[in-house]
């Protein structure tokens, strides 16, 4: 790396937006990578062995479906030849056992799964999944336990579903994978739109937050608990990816390399491909990973805060969503003078008249976006 | 947890050392720890055939001007740590 340029340590591959799920909080951006437009098994080959150049230690196969590719096993085998880490994080839908050996054998290190709740209901509801779709889940999580390889299981909690937090936690233990994330919803991308019914009330956080820190120590050596807070709620934002352009270099299915999964809801950013350059150069030159690198786009109250380093200023992308500037405090911060645009909207949300209004939306208004496929 | 002296310690389902530019590093999922020193000499020997009491022999050889209680002691502290990370399992 040349001098005070960061090395990243991950590379996110989004190899293909296609996926049978349809969840309603998918951080895929809401235009869509066509499957036409897709990189080739080589370009994906040729892309690790340049992240591995560069320092990256970890390849984070998502999507979309990452199974949807029928040359996953290859892309698989092509990130381990280039000494990363191969991590699939899968809904587990286009899966059997045989093509489970395959990828093991191909050299995948670990598998994430992901769940929307504990029955099958909220897969339908909140994955808009076909009827089958947790039983599938939890034939998988069978098969993957045969295998010596890393497996987490992944929860995406939001407030339709926290109720089952119990539940998943149960279903954990009866698993017994090596790790466990409750991610409470980001609001970015389909999430977003779908947020004044996802985001939980100040209580039912409160809540999930006691839940899990217990089950956290109760698992501690045997099942690894991680969670993530929704920071709607926090007094300091996160340092989101690690900070913008330092750890982290993402790829979406065509190719195009950006700072985060959201990046592109910023106006004005342009990124480049890696079919066009390599990765290094990308990550060193181009004006997408410049712009909100290090501290010297900073504005105030962030520019002369004791936590820049820590905190990063938080989330570009949200920067803009709430507060429609990319470069300000993330809203979300207590030291933002936008932090009374997200009070709004937690105000609303931990209203007591909320829980009427909210099934009085229910019944009155189309329901959840859902992600579609793209074509 | 304190490690009992007789159990042989292996990497956990996926956690691997792998060697970049030089730097060992313990890749696990989600997570990267880069190793030196005596915490590599004592990753490398979590391979399933070295008892807990074989690694602090070893290491008390290694560092043989460090006083031998002190490194036990770091020892087991150290890989009581990496199975809480679910890095380790005692077999």
């Amino acid at each position: 790396m040349s001098a005070g340029t960061p090395t990243p340590l991950a590379l996110v591959a989004e190899l293909t937006h296609r996926c049978p799920l349809h969840c309603v909080y998918c951080s895929n951006p809401l235009e869509m990578a066509r499957r036409d437009g897709e990189l080739s098994t080589e370009t994906w080959k040729r892309v690790f062995r340049e992240a591995a150049a560069m320092g990256v230690l970890q390849a984070d196969l998502t999507g979309g479906e990452p199974l949807a590719r029928t040359d996953l096993t290859e892309i698989i085998r092509g990130a381990r030849v280039a000494g990363l880490y191969a991590s699939l994080i899968t809904s587990g839908m286009p899966l059997d056992e045989h093509r489970l050996e395959e990828i093991v054998g191909a050299g995948l290190d670990h598998l994430q799964l992901s769940f929307q709740g504990t029955h099958e209901d909220s897969s339908i509801e909140f994955g808009g999944a076909r009827p089958g779709t947790y039983e599938q889940k939890l034939r998988v999580a069978r098969w993957v336990k045969k295998h010596r390889i890393g497996f987490t299981l992944n929860f995406v909690i939001h407030r339709k579903n926290l109720d089952q937090l119990e539940a998943m936690i149960a279903l954990t233990e009866e698993i017994g994978p090596g790790r466990v994330e409750f991610a409470h919803v980001q609001y970015y991308g389909w999430a977003f739109s779908n947020r004044d019914r996802l985001l939980p009330s100040r209580a039912q956080l409160d809540r999930s937050l006691e839940i899990l820190k217990r089950a956290q120590g109760r698992l501690q050596g045997q099942i690894r608990v991680e969670y993530v807070v929704p920071d709607y709620y926090a007094k300091y934002p996160k340092p989101c990816m690690g900070g913008w352009g330092r750890k982290v270099i993402l790829v979406t299915p065509n190719g195009d390399a950006l700072p985060c999964h959201a990046a592109r809801v910023i106006p004005g950013l342009s990124f480049e491909n890696v079919q066009n350059h390599p990765l290094r150069e990308i990550w060193e030159e181009s004006e997408a990973f410049r712009k909100y690198r290090g501290d010297d786009w900073m504005i105030e109250p962030c520019k002369s805060c004791d936590r820049r380093a820590i905190d990063f200023g938080g989330c570009r992308c949200q920067a803009h969503l709430l507060a429609g500037r990319a470069e300000v405090a993330d809203p979300v911060c207590s030291l933002s003078p936008e932090r009374p645009v997200v009070d709004s909207i937690l105000a609303a949300i931990n209203d007591p008249g909320a829980a009427a209004s909210d099934s009085q939306v229910l019944q009155g208004r189309p329901e959840w976006v859902y992600r579609p496929n793209p074509s | 947890m304190t490690p009992e002296l007789h159990k042989k310690p292996r990497l956990a389902a996926g956690c691997r050392l792998n060697e970049q530019n030089q730097q060992r590093v313990l890749l696990m999922p989600e997570r990267a720890l880069r190793l030196n020193g005596p915490s590599l000499a004592i990753v490398e020997r979590c391979d399933g055939t070295h008892t807990v009491q074989q690694i602090v022999s070893d290491l008390q050889r290694l560092y043989s001007k460090a006083e031998p209680q002190k490194v036990e002691t770091d020892i087991l502290g150290y890989l009581a740590l990496l199975h809480d990370e679910r890095a380790l399992d005692f077999e």
